[in-house]
């Protein structure tokens, strides 16, 4: 591990303990943990040093992404430090503040309003990114009628603008579009999904190792390992999807790899929770219990921006309408 | 073992450059073939076409120069590889001995043993094959109960083997065999020997699979006598070995692409004939994302491989996943065919289709069955 990541790692330790996850998923302010890794300048890690940025790219900024996820962080880390980048990529203003960013649910109303149903860290946003019909967008949240979809604990939220705002940011959509909006929130989801996976195995490890039944630690059972070989060969695969839609040129994702890793992402998060669940037994769905903090966040990410099914359809219709070219060609351009 | 044992990693420029001769020669010797021909992959055999390959120098390529080898690294072997088996190219007749009889004899043959069978297998001239199994012992390898005892002249060999690929049409076998001991003794006192299956006493009978072909062979050895330096290795170092030429077997992209014929015909046959529905796209969509996920990651195994580690728990968990999507691949293929009734697949796409079906649970048994690998990935987290 870098130096870098183990600075950034004691930072999560100590500020975003489970007991702080807890009061901000409550309704209790985000603000002292958002201004404790602001100060850090770990926001600014993909900007350029003379704008006080660390000039990371995207693949460096890999093991921190991962980190975020593994901590179940509850402010849209990856998401600002992303949209950060990819802004100052399109040559846009970088404003402050904490920045969730929209998938392809995003869209105008009949009645000329705009809405953003399902956004992930909606609750503890400043803006939202995102397309509306067409038109590139950064709109201020305290303008937004907020509505939750979801159950306790959520920062999901669905954002509903009854017309632009004024302090919203219109951008020009470039005439090559490498990464729409709702990809890149498909590519900062993937690197989280990844990152809580690999926590919640990390539990179920340790649990199935304490936890004794028939006179023996459970993890011994045959079946029980083969339920940890199957979440640890798709935790090992989300890990690789997110780092290969981290793997950018000048901070702006391949929109093919985006749909690439949040479908394979999507699919894993669910079979993992699932484990997990299973092989923990009872106590793992209290409250109490801090495996939920992680599997409520894998269902949930896997359902924003498009669930797998939604990329896979995408990515399918991008290879078919390829005129020429082989399956093989198009797997060889998403990986060089 | 940690996650982070499998980083991104690429093919170096001077790897991925063999890539455009090889498929200029794919494209005039392979490309005519029918696909369900095509789709038999490394199952394919065509002497002729593998010493075309070797006569290109694409073969033993990992092997050193002395030897008739192009010297060339893991990556080399994956870029080739990966185009052979996309394209659909008959490679059996080689493809053991150059993925891992001719790596197992430079790592452990005599000068005498390199000298004699290096430059053959370079040559595509000795085809080899993999005596493993046996019928008392298939996922409980240690089991076996194939002996070799030494005597003045030699080794005298008695046993049978089961399920080898090729068998029939091979010059050698690398067998593992008990040399010392009893069944009992399970990884002690096993040996790997060179059979020459010409030798007196070597009965070979292919056994017919479902899909009519016979790729694989039962062989039985009724006092066989080989010549001392048959013995490859240390004696009694046959189970050490024997792994060692697994991570080699486990992690190549021969465990990825097994259906690709399939997934090129379909998408051919998409492309050919628009369809208003979902089901092709969402099928299309999991195949291609999971093929390039997988694909980098058996890349970041091979990395491994070039770097001179052997892992053995990576090649494992990649092989497992890898041959999970092979055997998916026509069963999501077959159910989006049929989802498109009006769209009538080609008599030959639905033959490939047939065809990978009865082939497909093969992929995840040969090299090491689904539960092994599994039980070898719980090793690796420390579970037993």
């Amino acid at each position: 591990m870098d130096m870098f990541t183990e600075a950034l790692e004691r930072i999560f330790q100590e500020r975003a303990t489970t007991a702080v996850i807890r009061h901000i998923e409550g309704g209790g302010s985000s603000a002292e943990l958002w201004s404790d890794i602001t100060a850090s300048g770990y926001m600014d890690v993909l900007l350029p040093e003379n704008d006080g940025g660390a000039d990371l790219t995207l693949g460096e900024a890999f093991p921190l992404f991962m980190l975020a996820g593994k901590y179940a962080l509850p402010i849209p880390f990856v998401q600002t430090v992303m949209a950060r980048g990819w802004l100052r990529a399109h040559g846009q203003a970088v404003p402050q503040g904490a920045i969730a960013i929209a998938g392809p649910e995003a869209h105008c109303s009949d009645t000329g309003g705009l809405q953003a149903p399902g956004v992930a860290y909606g609750a503890v946003a400043d803006w939202v990114l995102g397309e509306f019909d067409d038109a590139w967008m950064m709109l201020p949240c305290d303008a937004a009628v907020k509505e939750k979809g979801e159950s306790r604990g959520s920062q999901m939220v669905d954002l509903c603008w009854t017309s632009i705002p004024k302090t919203a940011m219109v951008m020009e959509k470039p005439e090559v579009v490498t990464c729409a909006p709702a990809q890149l929130a498909a590519a900062a989801l993937a690197p989280l999904l990844a990152g809580a996976a690999r926590q919640v195995l990390d539990m179920t490890l340790t649990h199935t190792a304490q936890r004794k039944q028939f006179g023996r630690a459970i993890m011994q059972f045959q079946s029980v390992q083969a339920q940890l070989s199957v979440m640890a060969e798709r935790v090992w695969a989300m890990r690789m999807a997110a780092q290969l839609v981290c793997n950018a040129a000048n901070n702006v994702p391949s929109g093919r790899l985006a749909a690439i890793a949040k479908a394979r992402c999507s699919e894993a998060a669910v079979t993992v929770a699932d484990s997990a669940h299973a092989l923990h037994g009872a106590i793992g769905i209290t409250e109490e219990y801090d495996l939920q903090l992680y599997t409520r966040r894998l269902r949930e990410w896997r359902r924003a921006s498009g669930t797998e099914t939604w990329w896979a359809c995408y990515l399918g219709q991008d290879v078919i309408s390829e005129t020429r070219g082989t399956a093989l060609d198009y797997i060889l351009s998403c990986t060089k | 073992m940690t996650i982070d044992t499998l980083d991104l990693a690429f093919i170096p420029e001077q790897d991925e450059a063999l890539r455009g001769p090889v498929r200029a020669f794919l494209r005039d010797e392979v490309s005519g073939l029918p696909a369900n021909l095509r789709a038999r992959s490394w199952m394919g055999f065509d002497a002729d076409f593998s010493r075309k390959l070797a006569d290109r120098g694409w073969v033993g390529l990992t092997l050193p120069k002395k030897y008739g080898g192009a010297e060339r690294g893991p990556f080399a072997r994956f870029v080739v590889s990966e185009e052979l088996l996309a394209a659909g190219a008959p490679v059996s007749a080689h493809w053991i001995a150059d993925r891992q009889s001719g790596p197992l004899i430079l790592k452990y043959g005599t000068e005498a043993q390199k000298q004699f069978y290096l430059p053959r297998i370079s040559k595509a001239e000795a085809f080899f094959c993999i005596g493993m199994s046996e019928p008392g012992s298939g996922s409980d390898l240690a089991s076996i109960r194939t002996r070799a005892v030494r005597n003045a002249s030699g080794w005298l060999l008695n046993g049978s083997k089961i399920w080898t690929t090729n068998a029939q049409h091979s010059h050698y076998m690398i067998a593992l065999v008990r040399t010392s001991g009893e069944p009992k003794d399970r990884y002690q006192g096993l040996s790997q020997l060179i059979i020459d299956l010409s030798l007196p006493g070597v009965t070979v009978r292919p056994i017919a699979d479902m899909s009519g072909d016979a790729h694989f062979s039962e062989v039985f050895f009724d006092n066989v006598l080989c010549p001392v330096d048959a013995l490859i290795g240390e004696e009694g170092n046959g189970w050490a070995q024997v792994n060692a030429e697994l991570a080699f077997e486990r992690s190549g992209p021969e465990r990825l692409y097994s259906s690709m014929v399939l997934v090129e015909s379909w998408l051919a046959h998409c492309r050919k004939n628009p369809s208003p529905g979902s089901a092709r796209l969402e099928a299309m969509g999991n195949i291609i994302s999971w093929l390039t996920v997988l694909r980098s990651l058996s890349i970041a195994v091979t990395a491994k491989l070039a770097r001179g580690e052997s892992p053995a728990i990576e090649a494992s968990l990649v092989k497992d996943m890898a041959t999970e999507i092979e055997q998916a691949i026509p069963r999501l293929i077959a159910d989006v065919i049929g989802a498109e009734p009006r769209i009538v697949a080609s008599a030959e796409l639905r033959r490939v289709v047939a065809y990978l079906e009865q082939l497909a649970p093969s992929f995840s048994l040969r090299g090491g069955t689904r539960e092994i690998m599994r039980g070898i990935i719980a090793r690796g987290l420390n579970l037993r």
